[in-house]
This record gives C-alpha cells, sequence and structure tokens, in this order.
C-alpha cells in the first residue's frame, strides 16, 4: 500500500500524532473506569465507603470518558487527518488546530475531577456544568474553523463523501450541545437547565440520541469512509449509495430521540414520531454498512492476513448488528419489555465497543505507522491477539446483557395468578449477578487489549524512523 | 388535553412529510443512473488514491427502505403523530383499554367525555376496574376468613409475602429486617403492638412515632451524655455507673411519661422500650445521643385507599407470621 505523501502537500500531523496517542491513553482510562463499576455492581464494597469512588459519581466519568476523550479524541485525529489528505491541503489555521487540542485536554480534565467530586448538571451525557460547557463550546467552534477552512481550501475539485459525515457530525453536536446545556447558574459549580418537564426530557433525548448519532455514528461513518478502502486498497462500493444513505440518516436520525421516551409524560404524537422515523433510519443506517463492507469485493482474502482490516470489517458487522436492533428497540411494543433493562446497556455497547471502539482501533492501527513513518505497526501478532481480545470482549458483554436484560423485562411484567408480580425488584438484581460477572470479564477482555495496544504504540512511535517496513502481501 | 396551536401542528406536519417524502424521492431519483458515468465504473474521482464506483444501490436495500416508509405513512395515518392529528384509529394512550375493551368508538369518546369531566384518568380507571373483577374474588374470599385463620392458610402467606416485597420491601428491606429507621418486622419487637387486629390497624391507618428534641422537656444540652449512658444501662450493656446516674436523674425530669417508669415503652403512643437493646435509629452512644438531641420522626403511611381492606387483611397475616413462626 503507498502511504507517501502527494507532491507540494506538506500536511500537519503534529495535532493528528497529540489526539491519536491520547485516543490511546483515554481509551485505556475510560474503559478502566467503566471496569471498575462493573466490578461494583457485583461487589458493592468496592466503592471503599468513598464517595468520590462510589458508582452514582464514577458512571458519568466512564461515560464522558469514552465519548468524549476516547471516541472524540479518535474523531479529531482521523478527520483532521482525512481532510488534509482527502482535500491535498495543509490543515487551515494550524495554531487553532492546536488549541482544539490543549483546548480539549484541559475539558477532559475538569470533566475527571468535577465529575467524581459529584459536581454534575445531572443531564446523562451533558452532566458537565456550565463553565465546561462554554468550554467545549468555545473549542468546537474552532474545531469547525480549522475543519471547514481546510475543506474550503481543498486543491482537489469534489469533498470525499468521508467529509461530508465529519462536516454533519460536528455542526450538528455543536448546536445540540448549545441547545441542551442552556441553563441558568446559580454559583460558579451548578446551575438549572432552561427547561422543564417533559419539555427538559425531550430536549435531553433530542441531545441523547443525536450525540449516538452524530458523534458516535455519522463522525464514525467519516472515520470508516477512509480507512475501509485505504486498508482494503480497494475502491467505495458505491458512490449513489453513499449519498443516499448519508442524506437520509441525517435528515432521520435527528427526530429519533423520543424513542427514548416511550410510555412517559410525552405526547403521544411525539412518541410516534420518533418510533416511525427511528424505523425508517433501519435502511440508510445499513446503507453505510453495505458500502463499507463490499468495498472488500475482491480483497477479502486480506482479512486471512491483515487484522487491521479484519478490526475495521466486524466494526461494521457490529455497526449493523446495532443499528437493527436500534429500530426494533425503538417499536413501542419491544420497548415495553426492553426499557430500563440491561438490554439498552447492551446495545449501547455493541455500538460503542462493537463499532465506536473497533473501527477507531482499526483506524488507529492503520494510522499510527504512517504519522511516524512506518510501514506496520511494531507487531502484527499483538494486533491480532487485541482483535480476538477485543471480539470476545465485546460477544460477552453483549450477550451476557441481552440475557439479563431480557430476563428482566419479563420478570418485571410477570403476574400471578392472584393479580400480584411474581417477582420483586431486588430478585431481578439477584438474577442478573452472573450476567453482570460475564460483562465484567468481557470489559477486563477488552481493556487488556487496549493495554496490549499501548504497548505496540509505545514501540512504534519508539522505533527508529521507516525501521518497520510494510510487510509484503501475501 | 391541551392542544398545540394550529402554527406548531402544521409546522410538525410538513416537516415530517416533507422528510419522509423526501427520503422516498432522493431514493427514487438515485435509483437511476444519472452521473453520465456507467454503472460499475469509476466516478473517475480519486481522494489520496481511493476511488469511488458507480455501483446501483442494492435492491433488496432499496426494498427494505420502501418498505419502512411504507409502515410509517400508514402508522402515522393510523396513529397520531403529525401535530394535532388524532389517527384513523382514535387511539391515545389514555384511553386504549376502553378503545379495545367494547371496540365501538362513540362509546368509548362517550366514556373518555365522561370521566375527563369526573377528573379521572380513563386508561388507570379500566385497568383498576379490570384486575378487580379478575382478582377481586381471591381478596374477598381472604377478607372474609377471620386473620387468626388466615395465618395458617400458607397460599395466603405466599400472597401477603409477595404484595409485602412489592409494597412494603422498599423500607422494611425484602428480608423484613428493616434499617435505620424502618423497624424490623421478624424480631416480635413492637412499637404498638403484634397482636394481629393491632398490625391490622397499623397497616391501615398507618403511624406517625414522634420524639420531640430532649424529649420537649427542660434538659440541657450538658446532660444529653448522662441521659445516654443510663440509656446504654438500661440496654443492659456496659456502661459508666457515675454517669448513668447523673442520666437517670435527667430521666426523671419525664422521659417516664412516655417511655414508663421501667423504661419499657408504651404501645399506645409507639414510644419504644428502651431496655431490650432493640434500636430504630441505632444503639450507638453517638446516635443515641442524637436521638435524645434532635429527636426523632417516623412515619408509616396509611394503606386502606392504597391497597384496599382486603389486601391489608392478607399482609397482616403475612407480617404476623414473620414473628410467630
Amino acid at each position: 500500500m503507498n502511504h507517501s505523501q502527494p507532491q507540494g502537500a506538506d500536511y500537519n500531523y503534529t495535532v493528528v500524532r497529540q489526539f491519536a496517542l491520547t485516543t490511546v491513553l483515554w481509551g485505556i482510562v475510560g474503559m478502566s473506569v467503566g471496569v471498575l463499576i462493573a466490578a461494583q455492581l457485583i461487589w458493592p464494597q468496592l466503592n471503599f465507603d468513598t464517595p468520590w469512588l462510589t458508582y452514582s459519581r464514577l458512571r458519568p466519568l466512564h461515560t464522558n470518558a469514552v465519548i468524549f476523550a476516547f471516541g472524540t479524541s479518535a474523531l479529531f485525529a482521523t478527520s483532521y487527518y482525512i481532510v488534509q489528505r482527502t482535500c491535498q491541503t495543509k490543515l487551515f489555521a494550524p495554531k487553532l488546530a492546536a488549541f482544539t487540542f490543549w483546548g480539549w485536554q484541559a475539558i477532559i480534565l475538569s470533566a475527571v475531577i468535577t465529575l467524581p467530586l459529584g459536581i454534575t448538571s445531572g443531564k446523562e451525557y451533558a452532566e458537565l456544568e456550565w463553565p465546561i460547557d462554554i468550554a467545549i463550546t468555545l473549542v468546537w467552534v474552532c474545531y469547525a474553523i480549522v475543519f471547514f477552512g481546510t475543506i474550503i481550501k481543498r486543491t482537489t475539485s469534489h469533498i470525499y463523501v468521508a467529509n461530508w459525515f465529519f462536516g454533519a457530525f460536528i455542526i450538528t453536536v455543536a448546536v445540540l450541545h448549545i441547545v441542551n446545556s442552556m441553563a441558568v447558574p446559580v454559583s460558579l459549580w451548578k446551575s438549572y437547565s432552561l427547561y422543564a418537564g417533559a419539555v427538559d426530557a425531550m430536549v435531553q433525548w433530542w441531545y441523547g440520541h443525536n450525540a449516538v448519532g452524530f458523534l458516535l455514528t455519522a463522525g464514525f461513518l467519516g472515520m470508516m469512509y477512509y480507512f475501509v478502502p485505504k486498508q482494503a486498497g480497494r475502491p467505495v462500493y458505491s458512490y449513489r449509495l453513499s449519498i443516499v444513505h448519508f442524506w437520509a440518516l441525517i435528515a432521520l436520525y435527528i427526530w429519533a430521540g423520543p424513542h427514548h421516551l416511550h410510555y412517559t409524560a410525552l405526547p403521544d404524537w411525539t412518541q410516534s414520531l420518533g418510533m416511525v422515523m427511528s424505523l425508517i433510519l433501519f435502511a440508510p443506517s445499513w446503507g453505510g454498512m453495505i458500502n463499507g463492507i463490499m468495498t472488500l469485493s475482491g480483497a477479502w482474502h486480506k482479512l486471512r492476513t491483515d487484522p487491521v482490516l479484519r478490526f475495521l470489517v466486524v466494526s461494521l458487522s457490529f455497526y449493523g448488528m446495532s443499528t437493527f436492533e436500534g429500530p426494533m428497540m425503538a417499536i413501542k411494543t419491544v420497548n415495553a419489555l426492553s426499557h430500563y433493562t440491561d438490554w439498552t446497556i447492551g446495545h449501547v455497547h455493541s455500538g460503542a465497543l462493537g463499532w465506536v471502539a473497533m473501527v477507531s482501533i482499526g483506524s488507529l492501527y492503520h494510522l499510527i505507522p504512517v504519522l511516524y513513518g512506518h510501514g506496520r505497526m511494531y507487531s502484527t501478532n499483538l494486533v491480532n491477539v487485541h482483535f480476538w481480545l477485543a471480539t470476545i470482549g465485546t460477544v460477552l458483554y453483549i450477550v451476557s446483557m441481552w440475557i439479563s436484560g431480557v430476563m428482566q423485562g419479563l420478570m418485571w411484567r410477570a403476574v400471578n395468578s392472584d393479580g400480584t408480580l411474581t417477582y420483586s425488584f431486588v430478585e431481578s438484581i439477584e438474577a442478573s449477578y452472573p450476567f453482570y460477572f460475564v460483562r465484567f470479564l468481557g470489559g477486563c477482555f477488552f481493556v487488556t487489549g487496549m493495554l496490549i495496544m499501548a504497548y505496540n504504540v509505545f514501540k512504534t512511535v519508539k522505533a527508529p524512523k521507516e525501521s518497520l517496513p510494510a510487510l509484503a502481501e501475501a | 388535553m391541551a392542544l398545540m396551536t394550529n402554527f406548531w401542528s402544521i409546522w410538525i406536519t410538513v416537516l415530517t412529510l416533507v422528510v419522509i417524502v423526501g427520503c422516498f424521492i432522493l431514493l427514487r431519483l438515485v435509483t437511476k443512473n444519472t452521473t453520465g458515468v456507467e454503472e460499475g465504473e469509476s466516478m473517475g474521482h480519486s481522494f489520496d488514491g481511493i476511488e469511488e464506483l458507480n455501483n446501483p444501490l442494492p435492491k433488496w436495500w432499496s426494498y427494505m427502505f420502501y418498505v419502512t416508509i411504507v409502515f410509517g405513512v400508514i402508522y402515522l395515518a393510523l396513529y397520531p403523530g403529525l401535530g394535532n392529528y388524532k389517527g384513523l384509529l382514535g387511539w391515545s394512550s389514555s384511553n386504549q383499554s376502553i378503545g379495545t375493551e367494547n371496540g365501538i368508538k362513540a362509546d368509548s369518546e362517550a366514556a373518555i367525555e365522561l370521566a375527563n369531566k369526573e377528573g379521572r384518568w380513563v386508561q388507570y380507571d379500566q385497568e383498576v376496574k379490570r384486575a378487580d373483577e379478575q382478582f377481586g374474588p381471591i381478596f374477598r374470599a381472604y377478607a372474609e376468613t377471620p386473620l387468626e385463620e388466615l395465618v395458617k392458610n400458607e397460599d395466603a402467606l405466599k400472597v401477603g409475602g409477595r404484595l409485602f416485597l412489592q409494597n412494603c420491601s422498599q423500607c422494611h428491606g425484602s428480608d423484613a429486617r428493616g434499617s435505620k429507621g424502618f423497624p424490623n418486622l421478624t424480631d416480635n419487637d413492637w412499637l404498638y403492638g403484634g397482636e394481629l387486629a393491632t398490625i391490622k390497624t397499623t397497616l391501615m391507618n398507618g403511624r406517625h412515632g414522634m420524639m420531640p428534641p430532649k424529649g420537649g422537656l427542660p434538659i440541657e444540652d450538658s446532660e444529653i451524655k448522662g441521659l445516654a449512658e443510663y440509656v446504654t444501662k438500661l440496654a443492659g450493656r456496659d456502661h459508666d455507673e457515675a454517669l448513668a446516674a447523673q442520666g437517670q436523674a435527667s430521666f426523671m425530669k419525664g422521659c417516664f411519661a412516655c417511655h414508663g417508669m421501667d423504661a419499657t415503652g408504651n404501645k399506645f403512643m409507639g414510644a419504644p422500650n428502651l431496655t431490650n437493646n432493640i434500636w430504630l435509629y441505632g444503639g450507638s452512644r453517638g446516635a443515641i445521643e442524637q436521638s435524645i438531641k434532635n429527636g426523632r420522626s417516623g412515619v408509616m403511611p396509611a394503606w386502606k385507599d392504597v391497597l384496599g381492606e382486603e389486601k391489608v387483611h392478607v399482609i397482616t397475616a403475612y407480617v404476623y407470621s414473620l414473628s410467630n413462626k
């Protein structure tokens, strides 16, 4: 494969390198916290009677760390890399780009400090308090300036599909963040939402679901559209498919939030609309998977030897699985069983571990050698080991949560012949313990893989330049 | 039900249809090859070495897309979704039971109107009514059985246990052994009495246990340490004799009025027995001092309007059985 730079273009890799390395670091931190709280659900004494180690404070730290520290760093790294290479121009406003790196790290650090202290706005995935929210807005606007500035000064005639997705993700996340974080501050570290009651809930899940839709889906599809064809060395399967699924995806996703609020005080019409849009979203979601997987036509044999490509293809399979599951769970009748159970947690993690993390890991294994002037990672075997640890970990996680989720849903609705509920809530918790353990095990597998990755990345970065030539193709 | 204004209703309807119809049109347009490039060929642009092929949309995928669009349109025609439009089925979450029960729209509309006028929640009413029709006879039979007999009925105790787990365990615990501020129901120690009839009264009407700060007596803060020591002595635990003697003097200022001269409590007012080393709010010296200094207030809610007497009857038997095996 040819990684050589086109003549005349001298790309800005500094900020890409920084974000790529912090992706690995924050991945380990965020996922380790996840494993700790998974363990706390089995062994509650693991909070050591310390307030800032309690589940309630660490859980938002886990979600913020994996979404905004790990996931978003991966998006920064890959979008800065891809936009330069596919526009064949240097990054616009390099100082601003450097500011987005340091600004984003400062925001992550402030989250790492404030969340365990119990400072929170109480909105899921938007827990950070108002001063940090303002900082996020600032950094994000700079990100948009750098990204779109680079698009504007491109030397290619067209804009590559990966950049459509990155662009949609950057604009929409800005809008979502600003609207949902509107709050009245009462002190430096406490604010109250501008919205009340059902409206607040709706704004929250409009934000919450589109954090999934635009950050964790559209953004990572942008990543996929570059690294899959690159790693496979094949052209993108269908340009026309990418047009339909891009526009349909962004037009429909924004409506899907109400499916988080089925059977609540949300008006009937809102719930129906959220369900219908979620269902129509199914095909556009799969468009991305089809386009990615079909890109491998003529390159399937590479899966035998290339664990990096394996990461990317398996991530697409998990993406397809969770975007099938999502619309199904949005159907009110299914939701009546799945809502509030571990099924939801399993669904989220088939997306988060299977899709988001695996596509990022695959992309990083492609990216890091290029950034440090190598043809491959230090150890391809270790990449392979990581692949299996990640795959097994993900499968353990989601299968255990499916079983425990469906079990919980069935237990909660079981009724005796005398009209009393068959099980009390605590009995459903007790029955979930074995599955909590399997989930914990899955998490351990996944984090172990990340630690191996960190070692491999360290050795690659430290290796003398061009000492790791690409392996000859089998 | 408050409706949104016509403006917002139209706004929502138009936006929804634009998105759904827009997807349909986009899908139709792109299915045809208008790119000027033969199908299966490269589009001719290359981005960092990546080319894009002009392959057609997979047929099965397009059909799947159409099917979901058609489903969506039908669903929005039948159910509320497009602003204030109510849908052909006239379904709403607050009348679904009525709608499905007799299947006659006019009837259900009249029933809803009546219920709304009387300020009732239609669906909830219906569910309660239906549950009562189905399960009422079971509990009526139990209610007609005297408690003394009911406690020997294993089936009734099982039903009572389930009702306990769903309604009482939140405070008293799944094992009924209580926690701080919530009495243990398995130790045969009763604040208000453990006879069947008393337990039932407690469940039906609830209780409000109240100890005023320092018993509402002219007791100084400086006396609290001694009082706590005396209470510790009463419970038969290791204590400082001199300090306890000071406390006893304080006790005689009036604590006996509720707790009794022998400190064994008073079941008429729920004043706890201080001699049995059973502690509702903790038995450490610190916890006892806090109880004396700030007083305590505990509420057991009344269940007669929530569960009804028939179910309370069964729970009574269960609670009694916990201490009388």
